[in-house]
């Protein structure tokens, strides 16, 4: 049993209305009773980048797939002001891009347009249209010549930015990561890492990578046993060390 | 094993390789239609069927013998076929006592052995050609335009796309067994034949609910995309001028083929 | 190569037009019934699912088990399929498993692709699922004998329609295909048996919500009866088409039909069943029963035998 700290809430403000994100205590559990979440409250500001920490089992999973509604409504969430409820998925499912762990199981598509296709092609819009987003799409993650390419046929790192590529067709207001920078080897998490930095948009990542969360999020949040308990600045959160390991959890310079 | 023994497209900018996928798939199907009705022993026509693939092999870029090389996957099958020398039809060639049963090949059970190896033959080749030519998702394409159930084609699109990363999985789980599997010497291999197959059952089992599990995330990951269960397609291929003129022109020489066969 | 053709896959060219005609109509009436059932059961979620598990089925297919002398046992997986999946899916599953079988790797055939679907998907799905849900709710012991029976009279099965077929169309000469492929595939069908019951028992002890939430639709009793049905017909067709008596000049009279394999295939058949009243047709079906019965004990004494290690 982890020692619980005080949460630490230094930038949290008292009311978060309007901001992109609001979720205020969202509560979870999963059909075998076990519960997943306890009470989460989180606000992300537009255009902030945002790390999600904790260890396995900590509920961050479950928290990003509740994002967009996936596992089912919930009003404790509000995405750009808009409950996460049935009427409201569509609109949600594009403000949100959700980009899974393993990009085996987001490019469900033989080759590499369809699938950037397939997220445009599902909001309803014109020929035109989605064939200008998945052009732009790619050309944002440096994937353009690999338009006509099979999925199966790509490098982990290629499956990655082109995971990405997916949601962005959406022209999400905010990126939601699962682990971004797993099984990648160091140059391709490096130059994954110098990509995400150019992308001007709010971003969420759940990560076990410390160093990625000190080069790219200002701000951090921890997670354990379904609870938020810390919730910071990196810099200031990253220099607590018995905080990181009460929560299992070691900063980049250990 | 390499990933591409399972990619059967030979990439090329021949005028094959650039025909609609929907005019090369009537084609193909039409060859291989055209063959089965074709009676026993016409041995001109067949040959001009043989004359219409040889040039569809030429002009795809890939060299006249590029199917040939392929064709005898189906040699196994033969076999089967190997009975239908001795019909009872026509008139005996010789008689074989065997002891037990006395076997009498006839000209037309000759015949049809033949006819029906060539027909198989000539048809696998046509198969070949179609998927060297032609991308597995343009195949896929085509088909959706040829009024396959879109479910079905959707299905296929997923078996192709996953197909490579389960039998890689697969292929780990065959590692993992035989790298604990300890070949003794003096001791018989790897247990009893009772033993491996049930050891297969239980990595099949394991497959099974990865692959259900995995099928679950990414219904997880479709619904992100927008997904409600109606799925749509984008319909990027047009049939040009050309394409119809290849496929009107290859339809009227196997109408021909047709034709001479029967007046024979 | 991983993918060696397996005398299931009828190629092109060994199939008359109007076998072929005719399998595809029958293949393509039961794939339009199984979308419309496993979209009302599946809904949004159909085509993620049935895509994986048909990926599945053939990767499971590559897990070949060495037998001896460098053979090894193949995997068919239709009744697995029909078994875990419910029946409607098992047969959409091994419909696009059989298709791309064809169109990608030339293992079996484009026009005869409607008799390979109906084979190895409808046939194999009836059998499987139709014989699990006569003994789903029984002891384990027998479920899985009877798990282990299914699959293995879905092979027979297979290799029995796939003769009828070859001799409708010409191509084979019964007296000698019906023995050659039941006898091959009564081995292989040991393989496919062992494999499938040993893979249900995993999936049972592993995940066994996986298995309800799948068959919860199915649980009407008309697949049991279908299976049983067909499954019954196979046991008395197969002995009865092997045992016909030797000489040419007696088969000759029988298969007269066969003159460059066009005649019309229903000329024969009632021929074919006159037998049927005779006396030795009924000791034949009475060996054949008996094999059966056979092959159950054995299969019950297997799924003991597995249950009580477990």
């Amino acid at each position: 049993m982890p020692v619980k700290h005080q949460a630490v809430h230094d930038i949290r403000t008292p009311l978060c209305e309007g901001e992109i994100l609001q979720v205020q205590d969202l509560e979870f559990a999963y059909p075998s009773g076990y519960a997943a979440l306890r009470g989460i409250d989180l606000c992300i500001r537009e255009g902030e980048r945002v790390a999600l920490v904790g260890p396995n089992g900590a509920g961050k999973s479950t928290l990003m797939l509740h994002l967009n509604g996936i596992l089912g409504q919930s009003k404790a969430i509000l995405i750009a002001g808009l409950p996460v409820i049935p009427e409201n998925y569509p609109v949600i499912r594009a403000l949100v891009g959700l980009v899974f762990q393993n990009p085996d199981d987001q490019l469900f598509s033989p080759t590499v347009f369809e699938d950037v296709a397939f997220g445009p092609l599902h909001m309803g819009l014109s020929e035109e249209e989605i064939y200008q987003r998945v052009e732009e799409a790619l050309a944002a993650v440096q994937m353009s010549e690999f338009e006509d390419h099979l999925c199966y046929h790509l490098s982990m790192g290629q499956k990655k930015r082109v995971a990405i590529a997916t949601v962005l067709a959406m022209r999400p207001k905010i990126l939601v990561l699962d682990e971004p920078s797993a099984g990648l080897d160091p140059r391709a998490r490096r130059s994954l890492i110098q990509f995400l930095d150019t992308l001007p948009i709010t971003m969420l990542a759940a990560t076990h990578d410390m160093r990625l969360v000190e080069d790219l999020f200002p701000r951090m949040v921890i997670m354990d046993e379904g609870e938020i308990v810390a919730d910071g600045l990196t810099s200031r959160l990253m220099a607590n060390d018995s905080l990181l390991k009460a929560h299992g959890l070691e900063s980049s310079r250990a | 094993m390499h990933v591409d023994a399972f990619n059967q497209y030979h990439a090329g900018e021949s005028l094959i390789h650039h025909l609609d996928a929907r005019a090369k798939v009537v084609v193909a199907i039409s060859f291989i239609f055209s063959n089965a009705l074709l009676p026993d022993g016409s041995w001109v026509t067949f040959t001009l069927a043989w004359m219409f693939l040889l040039l569809a092999n030429e002009l795809s870029g890939l060299g006249l013998g590029f199917t040939l090389k392929r064709s005898f996957v189906a040699l196994p099958f033969a076999l089967v076929a190997g009975s239908a020398i001795f019909s009872p039809l026509g008139e005996p060639l010789a008689v074989w006592d065997l002891g037990f049963m006395t076997l009498i090949p006839t000209d037309a059970g000759v015949r049809r052995f033949f006819s029906v190896l060539i027909r198989s033959w000539l048809s696998v080749q046509m198969a070949i050609l179609l998927v060297a030519t032609t991308p597995f998702p343009d195949l896929i394409h085509a088909l959706e335009h040829l009024r396959a159930p879109r479910v079905l084609t959707t299905i296929i699109a997923f078996l192709y796309r996953y197909l490579f990363i389960l039998t890689d999985e697969a292929r780990r789980l065959l590692r993992a067994r035989e790298s604990r599997s300890a070949n003794l010497s003096g001791r018989k291999h790897g247990g009893t034949l009772w033993w491996r197959a049930k050891v297969t059952g239980n990595m099949v089992g394991q497959l099974f609910i990865r692959s259900y599990e995995r099928s679950d995330r990414i219904y997880k990951a479709m619904l992100s995309r927008g997904y409600a269960g109606h799925l749509r397609t984008l319909n990027p291929h047009i049939m040009r001028r050309f394409d119809w003129l290849i496929l009107i022109l290859s339809l009227t020489f196997l109408l021909l083929v047709q034709f001479l066969g029967w007046i024979q | 190569m991983l993918f060696s053709p397996t005398p299931l896959h009828i190629p092109d060219g060994f199939l008359n037009l109007v076998i072929s005609l005719l399998f595809w109509a029958l293949t393509m009436a039961m794939v339009g019934l199984a979308i419309s059932k496993t979209n009302k059961t599946l809904g949004e979620r159909q085509i993620p699912l049935m895509g994986v598990m048909a990926a599945f089925i053939f990767a499971a297919q590559m897990l070949n088990f060495p037998v001896a002398g460098g053979t090894s046992g193949h995997f068919l997986g239709g009744a697995l399929a029909a078994i875990v999946l419910g029946p409607w899916a098992g047969i959409l599953t091994m419909t696009a498993v059989v298709a791309v079988q064809g169109l990608l790797f030339q293992d079996g055939g484009l026009l005869v692709m409607g008799a390979n679907i109906f084979n190895m998907g409808i046939l194999t799905a009836a059998i499987g699922f139709g014989l699990y849900r006569a003994v789903r709710n029984r002891p384990r012991a027998l479920r899985l004998g009877g798990i282990g029976v299914a699959a293995w009279l879905s092979t027979i099965a297979a290799a029995l329609i796939t003769s009828l077929q070859l001799w409708l169309s010409g191509t084979s000469r019964l007296e000698i295909v019906i023995p050659a492929m039941l006898g091959v595939h009564a081995l292989i069908g040991f393989g496919e048996a062992v494999i499938t019951v040993a893979a249900v028992a995993f999936i049972e002890q592993t995940r066994p919500d996986l298995l309800r939430a799948e068959n919860s639709a199915n649980g009407k009793w008309g697949w049991a009866v279908a299976g049983m049905g067909i499954s019954l017909l196979v046991v008395l067709i197969s002995p009865l088409a092997s045992a016909k008596p030797d000489g040419l000049e007696r088969i000759a009279e029988d298969l007269g039909f066969i003159n460059a394999g066009r005649s019309a295939p229903y000329e024969i058949l009632p021929d074919y069943t006159v037998p049927l009243l005779g006396e030795t047709a009924l000791s034949t079906i009475l060996a054949g029963a008996i094999g059966a019965l056979f092959v159950l004990g054995i299969l019950i004494l297997v799924g003991r035998r597995m249950s009580s290690r477990a």
